[in-house]
């Protein structure tokens, strides 16, 4: 019986650019109505490019920002933190990773504060305690102990972001939403976080949002896939049907743009040049 | 003759901990009309390695070379001046953060027609004009008004193609992008790719293509170099180096790609590097099969 940890209906987030003297006020729709659904354990992928209104939604979902309209439900109850505000128990269950890891860990914060910190904010946990919960969240994400007292800058790109994972972790959330977490990285790096992800859904029982313009990546780590584009879910569909038989001419135009690394596309363009 | 010729370029940059080695003995060489490509992740010296050529190290680097020619000349037997004048102009870069790499002080128009009243000694109505026509070449629509936007007033890929433009602007005979299309869309990052690879035909320019992505490279080139930590793995035309790669370390990165997946976990680049090749004698350390 697969429970459903995170619904979206009709979500719309539209933002007012004010005017100035001479400029009239105009508004930016950034998401215009957009529906999904993920099941608990599931990793729902969301595609599109800079400015299509992907983060937006991150942002709604993780609730940073509220919806202009429409109804989000995480484990089935209903969020609206315009109306009610947001208890730390709801902020509780969604937590989110950012795309940069440089820019996401205050350097000036060693590590165990970074991963206790929403343990003190949100628990009322001893110090001990916490302390204990840090060094077990390091060990998970494959670091160690003698990290723990160390500062951001004395880590890679690859082990920051583990960091970060760590410290959206700490508050055991049903949702992680995760905003391009290995576009920054190496390919090698990139492959050890994926690994890292999937050993880490597959041990708590984890729900993923996951942001993305890497097609390679959704393909490797998606269940569902929606594509946006200017704002709308032009494609939602499981990642078989959307990558076996894309409708939406955008969602075309994507997989066209994608570079392909194997041998036979190597050599039809080889000897398209030769006949140049 | 190759139109560049590196050989054992070592650079090594000054630092409180002692001297650091960006790169150890690397040799290249371009031909006239080739696309070569430099793979590696960031680290590997890639970038280092081009700037060295372009002289645009700072002077905490210590350059030194058997041999670096490009075209015949001796590029270390130069003096600054003497060097400037073929850089930018026969040889010319293009860099990864377009927005980052145009002075935003200026429009476009007045950055392109920078480089052809140095180089080309050019008055202002033939640079305008020259400047027009390179707008239209790199695909900006709208050229003449363009030509007086400023960079913020751009998207990414605007800037990466008037970037080009300055690039281009002198017909130079080896082009060195260095990822250039890491900061853009997918989308984008197909446009600016074929533009490359137009252009390249076109005025059979030499391209080096600096990457991590080996989509890019099996898009692109003809040649392939790849670096790890300073070192050359490995340097193969595009096919045998997909189709039957030689060093581990290649054959790592390879199975790194997401699309290549067997099962559920994603083999790494430390898995792979320790263990013995299959064909090759010597193994363990990662510069096993490069030489």
């Amino acid at each position: 019986m697969s429970v459903t940890v995170l619904e979206g209906k009709n979500i719309v987030r539209d933002y007012h650019v004010g005017g100035g003297l001479f400029r009239p006020s105009r508004t930016v729709h950034a998401v215009k109505g957009v529906s999904f659904t993920v099941q608990k354990g599931k990793t729902l992928a969301i595609v599109g490019e800079s400015g299509c209104g992907k983060s937006t939604l991150a942002r709604i979902i993780t609730l940073i920002d509220p919806a202009t309209s429409g109804e989000l439900f995480i484990d089935g109850n209903k969020v609206d933190i315009a109306k009610d505000g947001l208890t730390k128990e709801m902020r509780r269950k969604v937590q989110i990773v950012f795309q940069n890891p440089y820019g996401s860990l205050n350097p000036r914060q060693k590590i165990g504060d970074v991963l206790g910190e929403p343990l003190i904010i949100n628990t009322d946990k001893p110090a001990e305690e916490r302390r204990d919960l840090a060094m077990k969240m390091l060990k998970k994400v494959g670091l160690g102990p003698e990290h723990y007292n160390r500062y951001p800058h004395m880590f890679s790109g690859g082990q920051r972001q583990r960091i970060a994972i760590a410290r959206a972790l700490m508050l055991n959330p049903s949702l992680l939403v995760l905003d391009e977490p290995v576009s920054a990285l190496d390919l090698s790096v990139q492959a050890q976080v994926l690994n890292l992800l999937a050993d880490l859904q597959d041990e708590f029982q984890l729900t993923y949002v996951f942001i993305s313009h890497d097609l390679s990546v959704v393909r490797y780590i998606a269940d569902d896939v929606m594509v946006m584009y200017f704002g709308e879910a032009v494609e939602y569909g499981s990642r078989d049907e959307v990558f076996a038989d894309p409708k939406h001419n955008y969602t075309r135009t994507l997989f066209a743009a994608t570079p392909r690394a194997d041998v036979a596309s190597i050599k039809a363009r080889l000897a398209k040049k030769k006949a140049a | 003759m190759p139109l560049l010729e590196i050989r054992n370029l070592t650079v090594s940059f000054d630092t409180a901990a002692g001297p650091f080695m960006a790169v150890q003995g690397i040799d290249l060489s371009i031909e006239p009309r080739e696309v070569l490509a430099i793979v590696g992740e960031s680290g590997s010296g890639k970038s280092v390695a081009m700037l060295a050529v372009m002289g645009l190290l700072p002077n905490t680097a210590t350059v030194k070379a058997d041999r670096m020619a490009f075209d015949g000349v001796d590029l270390l037997g130069l003096s600054p001046s003497q060097r400037r004048r073929i850089v930018g102009k026969d040889i010319s870069m293009i860099f990864q953060e377009p927005i980052a790499s145009l002075n935003p002080c200026f429009t476009a128009g007045f950055q392109i027609e920078e480089v052809l009243r140095f180089h080309m000694g050019m008055d202002r109505a033939q640079r305008r004009a020259r400047a027009i026509e390179l707008m239209t070449l790199v695909g900006i629509a709208d050229p003449e008004e363009r030509l007086n936007s400023f960079p913020h007033q751009m998207s990414g890929g605007q800037c990466q193609r008037v970037m080009i433009a300055i690039a281009i602007a002198c017909n130079p005979k080896l082009l060195i992008a260095d990822e250039p299309t890491t900061a853009l869309d997918v989308t984008i990052q197909k446009q600016i790719l074929d533009l490359l690879v137009s252009l390249q035909a076109k005025y059979g320019m030499g391209l080096i293509m600096i990457t991590h992505n080996m989509g890019v490279v099996a898009e692109t080139a003809d040649r392939v170099i790849v670096q790890y930590k300073g070192r050359k793995m490995e340097e193969a035309d595009v096919l045998s180096l997909f189709e039957s790669p030689k060093s581990n370390y290649t054959r790592a990165l390879l199975s790194a790609l997401p699309e290549n997946a067997v099962g559920d976990r994603l083999p790494t680049v430390s898995d792979m590097l320790f263990e013995p090749a299959p064909s090759a004698a010597r193994s363990g350390s990662p510069t096993g099969a490069a030489s």
